[in-house]
């Protein structure tokens, strides 16, 4: 029982992270249409830097900072220059994508060599919280309460917010929404960053457990797809969900069946796409 | 007259290709005789992802995964079973094409960015598969000491020209074949050929499997020219290197993808010689052919003479 436990609340601190980085996955694709192949890469560069920052200030909470901010530029900059002019062509974005995740995971690699390394616990969350013979690490709490936080914050951003009304208007019709004076192609670079910068805060917050490693950018990026995949493309609801849905599974996977961890994902992403093609929260 | 010296033209240029590369391998270093010998391989694939890319208009993301199953089924036979030449070959083909059967049966119905992402995932299923099932696969350090079966690079250079010879005239009847045509106008317009009473489900599907099928065919090529089968081979960088090979040789011509298919596999060995730096002018080669580019090679010589 205890065990059954523990395994769910890590399976709770896997989809915590899985949420942070696949909310930005979903809006993306849900405002651009955009297969963003090199997520997987800002959630990579987003550990990295912390790393760098934190080695140098001995502050997580600057290198949280400066690794959020540098990636969401990166996004901007990305956006604007490269995947603007191909709006409304999902293959060319994706591919433009592609060519900028293998880009980053090869000039990773060169900046950062090849070493693993975790980032440090924050000094206040070292220790664990015991209750009833249930052993936990704070963190990992820390970790789920950061991501509800956020997802409230995506979520009131998004319904209660005037951005987020012109948001919404720019994803049922982008063209009638400009008409309306909204500035579709600013928003869509504001939004691809947001994207980009919530996947650098996710390898953050993982990052005094799961590290930085070289590789770790298409690890993560199956695992974010399956959550998208699962809940629907562009639904945050969808997000949340899938990510519990995967965080769970893929954790009891691990602990009950470790050779065939990876395809314990399939499963669940198999009957929801027998059940409803667009995923559970899906709009076609 | 004009007709008749277009139909020898067209006719001439295939078989002056192939004389050629039959001719050539004696005057040849094995280090080229190899290098073509990947050539033709990786043209098998991507002319094969083209079937489902360039002619039905599906972009998969997880082709390499067919290529390197049926790989790995060669190389999991023949190492740990000792299994004959003739089985090995017979179960890569089966098990490759069996699996984008049932593949097939999930990523048929949806479409565009749809069928890219859950392609996309089922790709990097079976990469996880092949690093974490470590007890058949042997996790990252793969399975080496596949037995070769061919005397010589030259043997197997010949060997692989006829299979290739073999796939490529099948590719191009079957895409000219009234089915070919019926995948073309599901790539045109879906709701029309649906209208005209198409099954576009079922010819999406077969159009998926029998792209599985040739992509298992190169893959146990692969496995006895390489004689090392690693999760490398499946991985989504792999996936995205024959689908930068399609794109930039040209999507929906065949020719396209296989030239495509030689400039990568000739680029990344002479790349890699002089630098480590492989997958970031990998990357920028992406972004320049989406940039310059974006309808293929092969497609730009077609646009300039018809504009002509």
């Amino acid at each position: 029982m205890i065990y059954i436990i523990t395994q769910t609340l890590n399976g709770l601190f896997s989809a915590a992270l899985l949420f942070l980085i696949a909310s930005g996955l979903t809006l993306v694709f849900g405002v651009m249409r955009i297969v963003n192949i090199a997520h997987g890469s800002f959630y990579m560069l987003g550990v990295y830097v912390a790393y760098t920052i934190v080695a140098r200030t001995h502050s997580l909470f600057l290198g949280t900072l400066a690794a959020v901010s540098a990636v969401a530029a990166a996004g901007f900059v990305v956006e604007r220059l490269f995947l603007r002019r191909f709006a409304s062509q999902p293959l060319a974005q994706m591919m433009m994508t592609m060519g900028f995740a293998l880009l980053f995971r090869d000039a990773a690699f060169m900046i950062w060599g090849g070493d693993p390394f975790t980032l440090p616990y924050p000094s206040a969350l070292r220790g664990s919280i015991e209750a009833n013979d249930i052993v936990f690490p704070m963190y990992r709490l820390f970790v789920v309460f950061v991501a509800a936080v956020v997802g409230v914050v995506l979520w009131a951003l998004n319904e209660k917010t005037l951005i987020g009304a012109k948001l919404r208007a720019a994803v049922d019709d982008a063209e009638m929404a400009a008409g309306t004076g909204i500035n579709v192609a600013l928003l869509s670079g504001l939004v691809f960053a947001a994207g980009a910068g919530l996947a650098a805060f996710g390898g953050v917050m993982g990052g005094p457990i799961l590290g930085g490693y070289p590789g770790m950018d298409l690890d993560l990026l199956p695992l974010a797809f399956v959550v998208v995949i699962i809940g629907g493309m562009g639904s945050l609801k969808g997000a949340l969900v899938g990510s519990i849905v995967v965080g769970l599974i893929d954790n009891f996977g691990k602990a009950l069946v470790p050779e065939l961890s990876y395809f314990t994902l399939f499963a669940p992403m198999v009957i929801v796409l027998a059940i409803k093609p667009t995923g559970l929260y899906g709009r076609v | 007259m004009a007709e008749f010296r277009q139909i020898g033209w067209k006719a001439s240029v295939p078989t002056l290709v192939i004389v050629l590369l039959a001719a050539v391998p004696p005057f040849l270093s094995s280090y080229w005789v190899g290098l073509l010998t990947q050539i033709m391989i990786f043209a098998i694939l991507a002319m094969s992802l083209d079937i489902l890319l360039g002619y039905t208009g599906l972009p998969s993301l997880g082709h390499a995964g067919f290529f390197g199953v049926a790989a790995y089924t060669v190389a999991v036979l023949a190492t740990a079973y000792h299994a004959g030449f003739w089985t090995c070959v017979a179960s890569g083909i089966i098990i490759g094409t069996l699996l984008s059967a049932a593949f097939g049966l999930l990523v048929s119905h949806v479409r565009d960015v749809y069928f890219l992402m859950i392609t996309l995932a089922l790709g990097m299923v079976l990469w996880g598969l092949s690093n974490r099932w470590i007890t058949v696969t042997g996790g990252d350090n793969g399975i080496s000491g596949i037995p070769r079966v061919m005397t010589g690079p030259i043997t197997f250079y010949e060997v692989t020209l006829l299979i290739f010879i073999g796939c490529t005239a099948l590719m191009m009847l079957f895409i000219s074949s009234p089915f070919g045509f019926t995948l073309k106008g599901i790539r045109e317009s879906e709701s029309r050929m649906k209208s005209l009473g198409v099954n576009t489900w079922l010819h999406c599907y077969l159009s998926y499997v029998i792209a599985g099928a040739f992509a298992s065919v190169a893959g146990v090529l692969w496995a006895y020219y390489n004689a090392f089968v690693g999760p490398t081979y499946l991985d989504l960088t792999a996936s995205s290197e024959v689908f930068l090979m399609v794109t930039l040789g040209g999507p929906g011509t065949l020719v396209g993808p296989a030239l495509g298919a030689g400039a990568i596999v000739l680029l990344k060995n002479v790349i890699s010689a002089y630098t480590q730096r492989w997958l970031m002018i990998l990357g920028a080669i992406y972004i320049m052919t989406i940039l310059g580019a974006p309808q293929g090679l092969w497609n730009l010589r077609r646009r300039s003479r018809s504009r002509a």
